[in-house]
């Protein structure tokens, strides 16, 4: 007897593909999605850690590099949170390969954790490679180390949605390139990955605390080594809300399909 | 012994796979569907032509979850394709006008991918045979972007068939491919209906409507024009030209026959009429030796569905070019 064929829905299979194809996607382009920002976090590390490392110090008890470390880090799970899903749904909506996702029974659940899963995968591997990349150069202390992984989560989770709206907002490259070089790198920058905030002088130092990527950075940092230029509770909560806030306006576009159907 | 006869009298309800009620779509104040309204019972194979910007691809990418709907609804195999999107995704496969192809995995890979978006596990028999029958075989180990034009149009049929959709929907799937894949792939569809799928397209071609379909709607201006059985709106609205050779040559045309505007042809030996619908020959060729005329030989032809088309839409240009 001819067994017959399974044809039955699963309901939780178009979310395993969709995961599954966004993870194949920047595997198999990882010369530029893996290797690229590894070897990039590889040279701040030698740069900051085995030439100046030693050198300079912006925080008592710590030399350089052990300071500028988490903050590399959490700039390499940053970057390329964001993007993966900027790059990935904007290509699908220009080139029109988004329409093969609209026609199926993906629902918009399952097309959000798709994507933020596959982004956040992506970030925490740059980010685990820079880290083992980083013992090369100074040891870390690694005061609450749950906590750490805690907070690189909760920043790539949140980078993967700010991707996904930028991703729908963009209308071309141009403006897609706006939100990497004229936002995000700014606000790194700015941030306090390579310098804590208290050594600015005012209004500097107090305009930093507007800044949302203080936060995650100084959350991260504040986690391994046990200090930080704010309370470890301030810095993870106001980091969970702006990801929960982005969570739900990136879903509210998703749901209604916003720039997605016509 | 008395014999007792049961009849059986079964109700076979055939359901309908499409039916589109009211269905009304506007793009900045300019409306591009006006108020759509048909079904499409399951096991047909059903023409939807029209001319550029008719509103047949607003409907079928309405229908398919592309584009939102205005006002109306629209249901597959009973499901409301809003509120119970999952099931009626499920049983629809698109191939949409526009050659989308993902350039990142090769044919294999995606024809799986596709099948797990529809909740259906990766079934290698089916998918082989998809494969197979669409000659993708030889290039299974290309990524999209090295395929031809011609490859990438066969390889979206087997993506929408890939998860054995009961519904299939074609807009234009033969635009600008050779006649050989033409001839292959209206064979494909025709043996998947007979097992079973109903079938929406649209075509350029004409011909190959003509030949396809059991049933044909035309579309203009987003409205539905006409919508017939193939054989009964080409019978309904198209002229059957008549040519009789005359035993003896006519030195004009007879009043009587006029209205069939007539004409003579070699010195008055061929007469030619057009034979209206509704009107049998049988009863002119009568009409016509009761007036004293002799017949020797006739010839009728009967113009095809693009005649239909383009007395119905207006649309003139050439053969085998207006029709979406």
């Amino acid at each position: 007897m001819v067994p017959q064929p399974d044809n039955r829905f699963y309901s939780w299979l178009p979310f395993v593909t969709l995961l599954r194809k966004e993870i194949l996607r920047f595997r198999r382009v990882s010369t530029q999605t893996l290797l690229a920002p590894i070897v990039t976090a590889s040279l701040y590390l030698f740069v900051f850690g085995a030439t100046l490392g030693d050198r300079l110090s912006v925080l008592e008890g710590f030399s350089y590099a052990q300071f500028v470390i988490p903050g590399l880090i959490i700039m390499g799970v940053i970057n390329n949170s964001f993007a993966n899903t900027s790059s990935s749904l904007f290509m699908s909506r220009y080139l029109g390969g988004i329409v093969d996702l609209l026609v199926t029974p993906v629902t918009p659940p399952q097309f959000i954790m798709a994507y933020t899963l596959a982004a956040m995968l992506r970030g925490l591997l740059v980010g685990s490679v820079v880290l083992v990349i980083s013992f090369l150069f100074a040891t870390l202390p690694w005061e609450y180390p749950l906590l750490a992984a805690l907070m690189a989560m909760i920043a790539s989770f949140l980078f993967a949605q700010f991707g996904l709206i930028a991703a729908i907002y963009a209308h071309n490259f141009d403006t897609l390139s706006v939100y990497t070089n004229f936002m995000i790198l700014p606000l790194i920058y700015l941030g306090g990955v390579f310098y804590p905030i208290s050594i600015l002088p005012d209004p500097w130092s107090s305009l930093s605390y507007l800044n949302p990527l203080f936060y995650l950075i100084d959350g991260f940092r504040h986690a391994i080594i046990g200090v930080g230029d704010t309370s470890f509770v301030i810095a993870f909560g106001v980091s969970a809300t702006i990801a929960a806030t982005l969570f739900v306006w990136a879903a509210w576009l998703i749901g209604k399909g916003y720039r997605l159907r016509s | 012994m008395l014999l007792h006869k049961v009849t059986t009298i079964v109700i076979v309800h055939i359901m309908n796979a499409l039916e589109i009620t009211d269905l009304y779509k506007e793009f900045a104040g300019t409306p591009a569907v006006k108020g759509l309204s048909f079904a499409i019972p399951e096991g047909e194979i059903f023409g939807l032509l029209g001319p550029n910007g008719a509103g047949k691809s607003t409907t079928i990418n309405m229908v398919a979850g592309v584009i939102r709907i205005g006002q109306g609804q629209v249901q597959a195999f009973g499901y409301d394709n809003q509120k119970e999107y999952r099931h009626t995704r499920r049983l629809l496969g698109v191939v949409h006008q526009e050659v989308v192809v993902d350039n990142f995995f090769t044919i294999d890979q995606a024809l799986e991918i596709h099948s797990g978006y529809y909740g259906v596990k990766d079934d290698p028999a089916w998918r082989n045979l998809l494969i197979d029958r669409l000659g993708l075989r030889p290039h299974l180990g290309k990524i999209m972007i090295k395929l031809s034009g011609g490859m990438k149009r066969r390889f979206m049929i087997a993506k929408a068939l890939i998860h054995r959709p009961r519904l299939l929907i074609l807009d234009e799937p033969t635009a600008g491919v050779d006649v050989e894949l033409r001839h292959g792939l209206w064979d494909f569809v025709r043996e998947i209906n007979q097992q079973g799928t109903t079938i929406l397209l649209t075509t350029h071609y004409l011909e190959e409507a003509e030949q396809m379909c059991d049933r044909i709607g035309i579309m203009h201006h987003g409205e539905m024009i006409a919508l017939e059985s193939t054989h009964e709106l080409v019978r309904k609205l198209s002229n059957r030209r008549l040519k009789l050779w005359l035993e003896e040559p006519l030195p004009s045309i007879p009043t009587e026959f006029e209205r069939f505007a007539p004409s003579l042809e070699n010195g008055g030996s061929i007469l030619q009429l057009n034979l209206p619908a509704g009107e049998s020959a049988g009863s002119l060729l009568g009409q016509m030796c009761q007036s004293g005329l002799k017949i020797r030989d006739l010839e009728t032809d009967q113009s095809g569905l693009e005649e239909v088309f383009i007395q119905l839409t207006g649309m003139g240009g050439g053969k085998n070019g207006s029709a979406a």
